[in-house]
């Protein structure tokens, strides 16, 4: 579904994203991990058409988006969520959702039913007049989320959606997520909440400093020591098989 | 809409229809027309600086363009004025699409977009001043020739009505921006442009559009001020404090509402009047309003409709 | 085209004029710089600190340049207590709103003007500053010589200050790091307080240099305001040495405007290239890359 080649993108003379090959295969949950500063949100964004890559392509569903308009990316179906959330604050959260929905819909009516459906799915059925900008962190998440789904996406590039959440609500839109899934939507998320990565992806690719440093099932890249490296630093991986298997 | 509403809705209508012939004196009905003109004006405003948050300092810019429009065609090209009030929304609509078009595409935002409509207002009205088919400093003037096909009414309740109904239309264009697809789109953007757009919105085709909507009715509005004064110039068309009623009017009764501009219209029409039965000298007025200004955006950002709104709501709790 | 001795006047008359606009922009971008505020009031103030100095003149018999000192401490603390009352409450939320509460200043400031002094025109008629002084081949009048040093005679003590005095140091402390700055025991809110007062203050210079060469009435605000801030963007908002290019250039394109295009059109060649600038490069000419 999705297909990205030799991505970079540079700011000043840093190289936030350098050579970035990624596969997203349709109907998959694939995650995109890796540590602080690694250039995960800067790729969603070279994606999604926020930012233009200096180099490299994107193909979505076969067509080539490199370098397209943001809203030309997400009527094609692609569509992206933010790290730090951006609600549309003083509208209600049926509102919120409902500009989602009317990218799909032409009337009214059948557009704020779609929102309401899709609030409900993602958990958000009571506080549909709430006002956005009232919510608390996880509330907005699901906002955010919601906001996504309504534009009825192909896929969805799923931003840290897990940030700021305790166990038991990342547990649910961990549910929300799989559920999504399963009704036809292509998900590629960055998250460094492992819980989430783990239950979730059936295929991770771990970034750091701009290159994709290791690819595989999240079982096989916990092991791989260039991984424990990025995260750990330099050494760690020595260390930790050194210090001893289990206990 | 709630019954209430509805029924509120009703009465006012009635009452607006019939508040002419109640009015003591021509004096009266012609403060009428001037408010109703404002919160004409202001609705115009609103749809780009309430609706869409794009706020501007130079929206005299299309009444101008209106004013001058409809008013050479008819003093100088002989056009019936009814005929050249169509001219005038076209050509306000143009300037709005023109100038939105340079401005949002170069990326201006927020007090930049503000200094730049109020720069393209001053070059109007230098060019204005100083080019031959506009009279330059002298102005136009319209014959006077009070007859309804000539769009002149003796009797300022016709223009009374000609005003209502213009404020009607706006209503409806600004109540059409609460339901639609569109006006959804121009709150997202107001809220928040990269959200907007990772939704699918195309918030510069957006925006345009909506300053060329917005600049059509300004420009109306000019036509209409041309024809009940038979005069016009580049201070009166492209001055300043046009500008500035436009937004005082709709942030003080609620930007982004659709009955703001008339609420706010109606406080500041009273204002004006209360101030000149007190004193003879210009300006207190303005001076009262530049204070209603801040207080307004220091406590009240939702405007007066926000005040009765959040009373409303408060009463509705209490009774829940 | 006309000769090339009236062009170099005219160059020379709008680097003179460009001076006191250096100096009304440094107090822009100064504002703008260390409170990232758009001070649309400053159009105002400086309308109110020429009828200051006029009616120091008119009703008082001071000199406009003996009363510099006063009128620019007395526009400080006028600065300062706009701020602590009312700016700076709402400095630091949206742009929006700042953007409209110095407008509503803007607003009573003019009316209450119109009000008060009436739409009539005032000039000063300062007998020695109407004297020539000889430049080689032209004449310009002493008005706008002193104007001109006396211009960047202040621009200069004020860099001078602001580099090595205490408060000078605090100003560029918290314009870079605000936070920092609150952290190593900086008063803040009283250095906010003092850079507005600043820049109020370079307008009451301002003003006092201007009413010998000029006129004041309640609309000249709205005129100044587009003059300060195409200086400012042309700069660069927030840039020092851009004040003093966009003063300078502005100065200039006025004068050189009103000489090839007449008095009337004249006035076009401000509000067009300040379209230009934004439309172009609206970070200016100094300013940061976006």
């Amino acid at each position: 579904m999705l297909e990205v080649r030799g991505l970079t993108r540079a700011f000043g003379g840093l190289k936030a994203v350098d050579g970035v090959d990624l596969d997203v295969p349709e109907g998959a949950i694939v995650g995109l991990i890796g540590p602080n500063g690694a250039g995960k949100t800067t790729c969603f964004a070279a994606i999604a058409g926020f930012v233009k890559p200096d180099a490299g392509s994107v193909r979505f569903a076969g067509a080539d988006v490199t370098g397209r308009e943001p809203h030309v990316v997400a009527r094609a179906g692609m569509v992206r969520t933010f790290q730090i959330t951006q609600p549309f604050a003083r509208l209600s959260v049926r509102e919120n959702v409902m500009v989602g929905a009317w990218l799909r819909h032409a009337r009214r009516a059948e557009a704020e039913a779609a929102a309401e459906r899709v609030a409900r799915a993602v958990g958000m059925g009571a506080m549909l007049d709430m006002r956005a900008g009232d919510l608390t962190v996880a509330g907005r998440k699901r906002l955010e989320l919601a906001r996504a789904l309504a534009t009825a996406p192909r896929l969805l590039l799923l931003d840290e959606v897990m940030a700021g959440l305790n166990p038991t609500e990342v547990a649910e839109i961990v549910g929300v997520v799989r559920s999504i899934r399963d009704g036809g939507v292509t998900i590629l998320l960055i998250e460094h909440v492992m819980q989430a990565v783990v239950s979730l992806a059936e295929q991770v690719h771990v970034l750091n400093q701009g290159r994709i440093i290791a690819r595989g099932t999240p079982a096989a890249i916990a092991a791989d020591p260039a991984v424990v490296e990025a995260y750990l630093g330099h050494g760690a991986a020595a260390r930790l098989a050194g210090g001893g298997g289990g206990g | 809409m709630s019954a209430r509403a509805r029924l509120l809705l009703a009465l006012g209508a009635v009452a607006a229809l019939a508040l002419p012939l109640v009015l003591p004196s021509n004096y009266a009905v012609n403060v009428a027309v001037m408010i109703l003109f404002s919160a004409f004006l202001g609705q115009a405003w609103n749809i780009a600086g309430g609706f869409a948050g794009q706020t501007s300092f130079g929206h005299v810019v299309f009444f101008g363009t209106g004013a001058y429009a409809s008013t050479i065609l008819h003093a100088t090209w002989g056009w019936n004025p009814w005929l050249a009030w169509p001219m005038a929304a076209l050509a306000g609509g143009a300037v709005g699409l023109g100038i939105g078009a340079l401005a949002f595409r170069a990326g201006l935002r927020g007090s930049y977009f503000a200094l730049v409509t109020l720069a393209f207002a001053e070059v109007f009205r230098i060019l204005a001043n100083s080019a031959e088919f506009t009279r330059g400093g002298l102005g136009i003037l319209i014959k006077a020739d009070a007859r309804a096909a000539n769009f002149q009414f003796r009797d300022p309740a016709w223009f009374y009505y000609v005003a209502l109904a213009l404020v009607a239309a706006s209503l409806a264009i600004a109540w059409w921006l609460r339901r639609s697809r569109f006006g959804a789109q121009l709150a997202a953007i107001r809220e928040n442009e990269d959200a907007a757009r990772a939704l699918g919105i195309d918030v510069l085709r957006a925006k345009t559009l909506c300053m060329g909507i917005s600049g059509a009715m300004a420009g109306a509005g000019g036509t209409f001020y041309a024809q009940k004064y038979l005069y016009i110039d580049p201070t009166i068309a492209f001055g300043v404090e046009k500008s500035v009623e436009m937004l005082l009017v709709s942030m003080i009764g609620g930007a982004g509402t659709v009955f703001g501009p008339l609420v706010g219209a109606v406080a500041l029409g009273f204002v004006g009047e209360a101030t000149r039965a007190l004193t003879s000298a210009q300006g207190l007025g303005l001076v009262v309003y530049g204070i209603i200004l801040v207080a307004i955006v220091a406590r009240l950002p939702d405007g007066l409709i926000g005040l009765f709104a959040r009373r409303a709501a408060r009463r509705g709790g209490r009774d829940a | 085209m006309p000769s090339f001795d009236i062009l170099l006047a005219g160059i020379v008359n709008g680097l003179a004029a460009g001076a006191v606009y250096v100096l009304v922009a440094v107090g822009l971008t100064l504002i703008y710089g260390v409170l990232h505020i758009v001070n649309f009031a400053h159009g105002s103030l400086l309308m109110l600190a020429m009828y200051a100095t006029y009616f120091l003149f008119a009703k008082a018999g001071v000199d406009p340049y003996a009363a510099l000192p006063v009128v620019a401490g007395g526009a400080f603390a006028l600065g300062y207590v706009l701020y602590r009352g009312v700016v700076g409450r709402f400095a630091h939320g949206k742009d929006e709103n700042i953007l409209l509460i110095t407008l509503g200043l803007s607003i009573v400031i003019d009316n209450l003007a119109l009000f008060l002094f009436t739409g009539d025109t005032q000039t000063i008629d300062v007998a020695h500053a109407q004297r020539m002084v000889e430049f080689g081949p032209l004449f310009l009048p002493r008005a706008k010589v002193i104007a001109f040093a006396a211009a960047l005679a202040i621009c200069a003590a004020l860099g001078l200050w602001m580099a090595r005095s205490d408060t000078g140091k605090a100003i560029r402390a918290v314009a870079k790091e605000r936070q920092g700055a609150r952290l190593v025991g900086i008063d803040v809110d009283h250095v906010f307080a003092v850079s507005y007062g600043i820049g109020i203050a370079c307008l009451g210079a301002a003003a006092c240099l201007l009413m010998p060469s000029f006129y004041v009435s309640p609309s000249s605000g709205h005129a100044f305001v587009l003059i300060a801030f195409t200086t400012v963007v042309l700069g660069g908002m927030g840039s020092f040495p851009g004040a003093l290019a966009g003063g300078f250039a502005i100065g200039v394109i006025e004068s050189l405007g009103g000489l090839l295009l007449g008095e009337q059109l004249g006035q076009i060649g401000i509000s067009l290239a300040f379209i230009l600038v934004l439309l172009l490069r609206p970070t200016g000419l100094f300013g940061a890359r976006r």
